[in-house]
C-alpha cells in the first residue's frame, strides 16, 4: 500500500469539500482497500464516510424498503423488516462475500462501485430501485452503466437506497468457486408494474434479461422459461466459466429463483 | 498394547500447543523482530522467458530508505553457488538426470513469472518494495513454454542449454517383457489418460526469512520457515557456501504449515542470509500470498497414460505406465525423487498386480519449480491405480469393491514384494474396506440413487483403495537410489534435576502436535506428568542433527528414535535405581517411572532417580552423573499406511455442481498415539484431497506464461462448507518393525482422496473427467452423458 491521506468529513457538505481530484471515497472499504494493498489502486487521499450522521440505517415505511448507504451488508441479512418486506433482499445481502466482509461492506459502497459479479446490483435492478445521491434521485435502469461504471457524478455521493416492495421476489446466486462473487446471479421479481429479472456476473454489468422478462409476464412460473435461452454473445468468459456456461446458468437460476420466489 | 494410560500412547490428549496457537502467542518468523533490522524486496522476473541484457540498479540505490541492491553478479562474486537438487535419477541410457544451474539470483536469464532478479534491501519493507519497482531489467522476451507435454515435444523453446529438448531424464522401473508378456494374454485392457493437475500448496504462514551475522563470533543465524533446519543448514554451508556448518545457526520457529513446500531451500532465504552479512545488518523478508502462488514450489503436474492388463475374471495380469512429470523452470531440492522413486514405486497400490513396467520423462517448463507437496508421488500414483482400476470394473462389469478384492494382497503373504522395488510389511486390506462399505452402508446405495434420481439429481460411489509409503528410509536404501542424504532421525530425552524432561528432536512440528505426542510417549514409557515434559524442535543451536519433518515420518522414524532414548534412560536408570535400593541390576524392573526390585517391596520413582543423578552425593561409583539420552535411528523399511475411502457424490446435471453427501475414511496407520492428533490430519488430508480433486487448479497463460491463479480471487481453496462430514475409522495392524508399531497419518487423506471423489464423480455422470471437476466440466460432461443417452 502506497501512503495516502486520511480524511473524516463530520457532514455530507464537508465530504464534498474534501473530494479533490486525487481522493476516492471510503465506505466499507471492501473492494478498495485491497486493491491498494496490491498497489493496484493509490489514491492520494481516502474521505471516510463513516462520521457522517444518518448514512446508515434501514426504514420499512408503506410500500418502501429504505436502506442507508452506509449500512452493513449484515444488517441487512439481519433485518426482521427487511426478511419480511423482502425477504429476497434480505437473503441476497446474505450471500455476499463472507462473514468479514459482510460486517464491514456497505451497500452504498458496493453500487458505487458496480462490480460486474456483485449481488446489491441485481437486487436494485431487479427490484426497480431507486438510488438517492447527495443531489438527486437516481432510477436503477439508470444507475448502472456497464462495468464499474455508474451514473455518479465525481462529487457525487450515494446516500440511501428506496426499494419498492415486490409481489414475490428470490435470488438465485451461483458462486464462483474461489472468490464466491457471482458467477451468475438472478434476482427474479414480480411487481405491480411487471416482471424484472436482473442479472449478475454474466456480464460487464448487471443486466436486465429481457426475453426472460417477457415470458415470465406471460406465466410467472419455472416452465415458462422452458425454452428460453438468453444469448452467450457478449458475456463474460473466463477460467471459471465459458459465456456459454454462464448463459446457460442464467435460464437454470431463473427457474430456481421463479419456484423460490414469495 | 496394554491399557491406555492418562496422557499416554492412545489417549487423546488435547494439544498442548493450541494453548499458544489459539491465544495469539504463537512466536511466528514475522514475530521476530531484531534490532537495527533491514527489509528485503525481492525484484521478479515479469514475464516467463527472457533474456537479460541489462539492470540498471542506479535509480533504486538512490531511492529514500534503500540500503542496498544486489543482482547475482554479487553473489558470484562472492563465491555464493546455486541452489542444488539433492537426489540424483538415472535414465534409462544410463546418464545422470539433467542438472542445469539454478542460480539465487538470475544469471543472464529469468526461466519463469516470479524468477528472482535481485534484492533490494531498505529501512522499511514499503520503501523497499517501492524501490525494487525502480531496478530497470533490460529484458528480451523469448517464447515461453508452460505445458510439459508442449516443452518435451520437438521444436519447444529450449530452457536451459544444458537439457536439450527441455528433458530433464527418461526413467524406467519395472520389468518391460514381463509386462509385455502379460498384455500379450491379457482377455481385457483398460486404458486410461490422466492428468494430475499442478497445485499451489498454500500453508496458512507464508515462507520468511531473517538473518543475522555477528561479526564477534562469525556467526550467521538465518531464522526461516523450514521443516527441516538442519538439512538446510547442511545445503546452505555445503553446497551454497553461505559459512562453514558450525558458523551457521538456521532456526525454525513456530511454522504455520508446510505441506512440503517449506522443505526446500530457496532463493530468498539464501539471499537474505548473505545480504545480511554482507551489509551487517539484519535482513528480514517476508513472502507476500502472490509471491507465494508465484514463486513456492508447487506439486503435483503429471499427465499419463496407464493400461491395465486383466484376464476374463478380473484378475490383474500386469500394469503399463507412461507419465510425463513437470518439473518447472529449475529443479527444486527434491524434485528430481518426487515422480520416480515416491511415484512409481507405489504403483503396485495393494495388489497382485503381475507385471508392472513405469517410464517417467521429466522435463523443464517456464513455470514455478515443482516439488514435494502432501503425498508427493503417492497421492499420483494412487490416483493412477484407484482411477484404472474403477475403471476395468466398470468395463467389465465387475461391482468396484468385487474387483478389488478379487486382487488384493492376502493378509498372509506379508512381506510382500512388488514388481517396483517394495517390500511391503504389513496391512490388512480387506479388513478396512469390508469396514469402509459397512459405514457407508454399501448395501443401501441403489435406493439412494434412486432418490437422487427422483429429484432430478445423479448419484455416485466412488472408492480409493490406497496405499503409501511413510518414513522414506532406510538410509542404505534412499541412498542406493540416489538420494543425497541419510533418512534417519534423532532424539534426546534430557532429564532435568527436578524429574521433568525435555525432549529435543530432530523432527519439526509446523502443525502436525509433536509437542503432544511426543510427550504422550515419554509420559507413558517414563511416568511423568505430561505437563512437566517440554519438547524442544527446530533449532541446529539447540537439538541434536535431525532429517525434519515430511513423508509422514516423524513419528514412525523420529518417534522410534526417541523411543530409543527413552530405552537408554531407562538402562541407566535401573543402575542408578539398583545403587539407591543396593539391588543387582539384573534384579531392577522398571514400569512406568517405577523401578522396583522383583520379589521386594523395595521401589524409586524416576523423579529420584533423576535427582540422584544430577545430585549424586549417593551414587554408583562406575557411573557418569547425569540423566540425558541421545538416540539415532534409522528405519529397517518403509512404513505402509493403507485402507479405502469411499466417497458418496450428488451431482446437479442443470448446474454441474457436486456435493460430497458422504465420506467414510477407513485407514491403517498402525498403533495410534493420539486418536485425535490422527483424526485431525485426515481431515486435513481429505479436505486437501478434495481441494484438488473439485477446486484447486493452477493454470499457466500457455501463450504468455503468466500465472492467471495468482490470488484466492482465482485459485479455489477447498473451505469448510466444500467439505462433509467426515465419517473416520481406522484399522490397526502394527508395523512390525519399529518399536512403536506405528506407520504414519499425515498424507493418507490427501493420497485417497482424489482417487474416492473423482471415482464418485465420473460413478455419477458416466463419463470419465479430469480433476479439478469444476461445476461447468462437470455440466459439459452430464450434458454429453445424457446425449449419449438419447442416442
Amino acid at each position: 500500500m502506497y501512503e495516502f491521506e486520511y480524511r473524516k468529513p463530520a457532514s455530507l457538505d464537508q465530504a464534498v469539500a474534501m473530494l479533490d481530484e486525487d481522493a476516492k471515497i471510503l465506505a466499507g472499504g471492501q473492494s478498495l482497500l485491497p486493491t491498494m494493498k496490491m498497489r493496484l489502486a493509490s489514491p492520494g487521499a481516502l474521505v471516510d464516510l463513516a462520521a457522517i450522521p444518518g448514512l446508515s440505517g434501514i426504514t420499512v415505511a408503506g410500500n418502501t424498503v429504505e436502506i442507508g448507504a452506509m449500512t452493513r451488508h449484515a444488517e441487512v441479512a439481519a433485518s426482521k423488516e427487511v426478511a419480511e418486506a423482502i425477504p429476497a433482499l434480505a437473503d441476497l445481502a446474505g450471500k455476499i462475500g463472507d462473514r468479514q466482509v459482510r460486517n464491514r461492506g456497505t451497500i452504498g459502497g458496493s453500487l458505487a462501485n458496480n462490480d460486474p459479479a456483485a449481488d446489491y446490483p441485481a437486487a436494485v435492478l431487479g427490484l426497480g430501485a431507486t438510488v438517492h445521491t447527495n443531489k438527486r434521485a437516481i432510477a436503477a435502469d439508470d444507475f448502472f452503466q456497464g462495468l464499474f461504471e455508474t451514473a455518479l457524478g465525481e462529487d457525487e455521493i450515494i446516500t440511501k437506497v428506496s426499494f419498492p416492495l415486490p409481489e414475490a421476489a428470490a435470488y438465485e446466486k451461483f458462486v464462483q468457486p474461489a472468490s464466491r462473487f457471482a458467477l451468475v446471479g438472478v434476482f427474479v421479481a414480480r411487481t405491480g408494474s411487471g416482471v424484472r429479472v436482473a442479472v449478475t456476473g454474466a456480464g460487464p454489468g448487471v443486466f436486465r434479461a429481457t426475453a426472460l422478462e417477457t415470458a415470465l409476464g406471460g406465466s410467472f412460473t419455472p416452465a415458462a422459461l422452458d425454452n428460453v435461452e438468453i444469448a452467450a454473445d457478449g458475456l463474460n468468459n473466463d477460467l471459471h466459466g465459458s459465456a456459454e456456461y454462464r448463459a446457460h446458468l442464467v435460464t437454470v437460476l431463473a427457474k430456481r429463483a421463479v419456484a423460490a420466489a414469495r | 498394547m496394554s491399557e491406555t494410560r492418562e496422557n499416554g500412547i492412545g489417549a487423546a490428549v488435547r494439544r498442548k500447543e493450541d494453548n499458544r496457537f489459539l491465544t495469539g502467542e504463537g512466536r511466528y518468523l514475522d514475530d521476530i523482530n531484531l534490532h537495527n533490522q533491514a527489509y528485503a524486496c525481492f525484484v521478479r522476473s515479469p514475464h516467463a522467458h527472457a533474456r537479460i541484457n541489462g539492470i540498471d540498479k542506479s535509480e533504486a540505490e538512490s531511492a529514500e530508505g534503500v540500503i542496498a541492491v544486489f543482482t547475482g553478479e554479487d553473489l558470484a562474486a562472492d563465491g555464493i553457488g546455486g541452489l542444488i537438487c539433492g537426489w540424483g535419477i538415472t535414465s534409462k541410457n544410463g546418464e545422470p538426470h539433467k542438472a542445469p544451474p539454478h542460480p539465487a539470483l538470475a544469471q543472464g536469464k529469468v526461466r519463469y513469472v516470479g524468477d528472482h532478479v535481485a534484492i533490494v534491501i531498505a529501512e522499511t519493507p514499503e520503501q523497499a518494495k517501492s524501490a525494487a519497482d525502480l531496478v530497470d531489467v533490460d529484458y528480451e522476451e523469448l517464447p515461453p513454454v508452460v505445458n510439459i507435454a508442449d516443452a518435451l515435444a520437438p521444436g519447444a523453446p529450449q530452457i536451459h542449454d544444458e537439457a536439450p529438448g527441455n528433458e530433464c531424464y527418461d526413467w524406467e522401473i519395472g520389468d518391460k517383457a514381463a509386462t509385455d508378456e502379460a498384455f500379450a494374454k491379457a482377455s481385457h485392457v483398460t486404458r486410461l489418460e490422466i492428468v494430475n493437475n499442478r497445485l499451489v500448496p498454500n500453508p496458512m504462514e507464508p515462507r520468511a526469512a531473517l538473518a543475522d551475522y555477528d561479526p564477534g563470533t562469525d556467526m550467521l543465524t538465518l531464522y526461516t520457515t523450514s521443516q527441516n533446519p538442519h538439512v538446510a543448514r547442511l545445503i546452505l554451508s555445503a553446497f551454497v557456501g553461505l559459512a562453514p556448518e558450525h558458523k551457521l545457526r538456521v532456526i525454525a520457529p513456530d511454522v504455520g504449515g508446510g505441506f512440503g513446500s517449506k522443505i526446500f531451500v530457496y532463493a530468498e532465504e539464501t539471499v537474505v542470509a548473505w545480504a545480511a552479512r554482507k551489509i551487517r545488518r539484519p535482513v528480514k523478508w517476508t513472502c507476500e500470498r502472490t509471491e507465494a502462488f508465484l514463486c513456492d514450489a508447487h506439486g503435483r503436474d503429471h499427465v499419463t497414460t496407464a493400461e491395465l492388463a486383466l484376464d476374463d475374471e478380473g484378475h490383474f495380469l500386469g500394469l503399463r505406465v507412461s507419465t510425463k512429470a513437470n518439473l518447472g523452470a529449475y529443479l527444486s531440492t527434491f524434485s528430481t525423487a518426487v515422480p520416480t522413486y515416491l511415484y512409481a514405486t507405489l504403483l503396485n497400490g495393494q495388489y497382485k498386480m503381475g507385471a508392472i513396467y513405469a517410464e517417467v520423462q521429466a522435463g523443464f517448463t517456464n513455470t514455478a519449480p515443482v516439488d514435494a507437496y502432501r503425498g508427493a508421488g503417492r497421492p499420483e500414483a494412487t490416483y493412477v491405480v484407484e482411477r484404472i482400476v474403477e475403471r476395468a470394473a466398470r468395463d467389465l462389469n465387475i461391482p468396484p469393491e468385487e474387483i478389488r478384492k478379487r486382487n488384493f494382497i492376502p493378509p498372509d503373504a506379508f512381506p510382500y514384494e512388488t514388481p517396483v522395488i517394495m517390500t511391503y510389511d504389513s496391512g490388512n486390506y480387506q479388513l478396512a474396506m469390508d469396514k469402509a462399505n459397512e459405514l457407508i452402508d454399501r448395501a443401501g446405495f441403489p435406493a439412494r440413487r434412486a432418490e437422487s434420481e427422483a429429484r432430478g439429481k445423479l448419484r455416485g460411489l466412488g472408492y480409493a483403495a490406497y496405499i503409501e509409503a511413510c518414513g522414506i528410509a532406510p538410509s542404505a536404501a534412499v541412498g542406493s537410489l540416489g538420494a543425497g542424504v541419510g533418512l534417519w532421525e534423532s532424539a534426546q530425552v534430557r532429564f532435568n534435576p527436578t524429574g521433568s524432561v525435555t525432549i529435543h528432536t530432530g523432527s519439526h512440528s509446523h502443525g502436525q502436535g509433536h509437542e503432544t505426542t511426543f510427550a504422550q510417549i515419554v509420559s507413558d514409557r517414563l511416568g511423568i506428568p505430561i505437563e512437566n515434559i517440554d519438547v524442544i524442535h527446530g533449532d541446529t543451536g539447540t537439538v541434536p542433527f535431525g532429517m525434519g519433518t515430511y513423508g509422514s515420518r516423524s513419528l514412525a522414524v523420529g518417534g522410534s528414535a526417541l523411543m530409543k532414548a527413552v530405552d537408554k534412560i531407562v538402562e541407566k536408570g535401573k543402575k542408578i535405581a539398583a545403587h539407591l535400593m543396593e539391588a543387582a541390576v539384573e534384579d531392577v524392573e522398571h514400569n512406568n517411572g517405577v523401578f522396583s526390585v522383583a520379589g521386594t517391596d523395595k521401589q524409586v520413582t524416576m523423579a529420584e532417580v533423576a535427582f540422584a543423578a544430577y545430585v549424586p552425593h549417593n551414587y554408583p561409583e562406575d557411573l557418569e552423573p547425569g540423566l540425558d539420552e541421545t538416540a539415532f535411528y534409522d528405519p529397517l523399511n518403509f512404513t505402509f499406511p493403507a485402507g479405502t475411502h469411499i466417497a458418496e457424490v450428488e451431482v446437479d446435471p442443470q448446474t454441474g455442481k457436486v456435493d460430497i453427501v458422504n465420506w467414510v475414511a477407513v485407514d491403517d496407520f498402525g498403533n495410534i498415539i493420539n486418536p485425535m492428533i490422527v483424526e485431525g490430519q485426515v481431515h486435513g488430508g481429505i479436505a486437501q484431497g478434495i481441494g484438488q480433486a473439485l477446486l484447486e487448479n493452477t493454470v499457466y497463460d500457455a501463450e504468455t506464461g503468466q500465472l492467471l491463479t495468482a490470488s484466492y480471487m482465482d485459485y479455489t481453496m477447498p473451505r469448510a462448507d466444500d467439505l462433509p462430514s467426515f465419517n473416520v475409522e481406522t484399522t490397526n495392524t502394527p508395523c512390525p518393525h519399529n518399536p512403536l508399531g506405528v506407520k504414519g497419518c499425515g498424507e493418507a487423506g490427501a493420497i485417497a482422496a482424489p482417487a474416492a471423489l473423482m471415482n464418485a464423480i465420473t460413478d455419477a455422470l458416466g463419463v470419465e473427467i479430469d480433476m479439478p471437476a469444476t461445476p461447468e466440466k462437470v455440466w459439459r460432461a452430464a450434458q454429453s452423458a445424457q446425449a449419449r443417452a438419447a442416442e
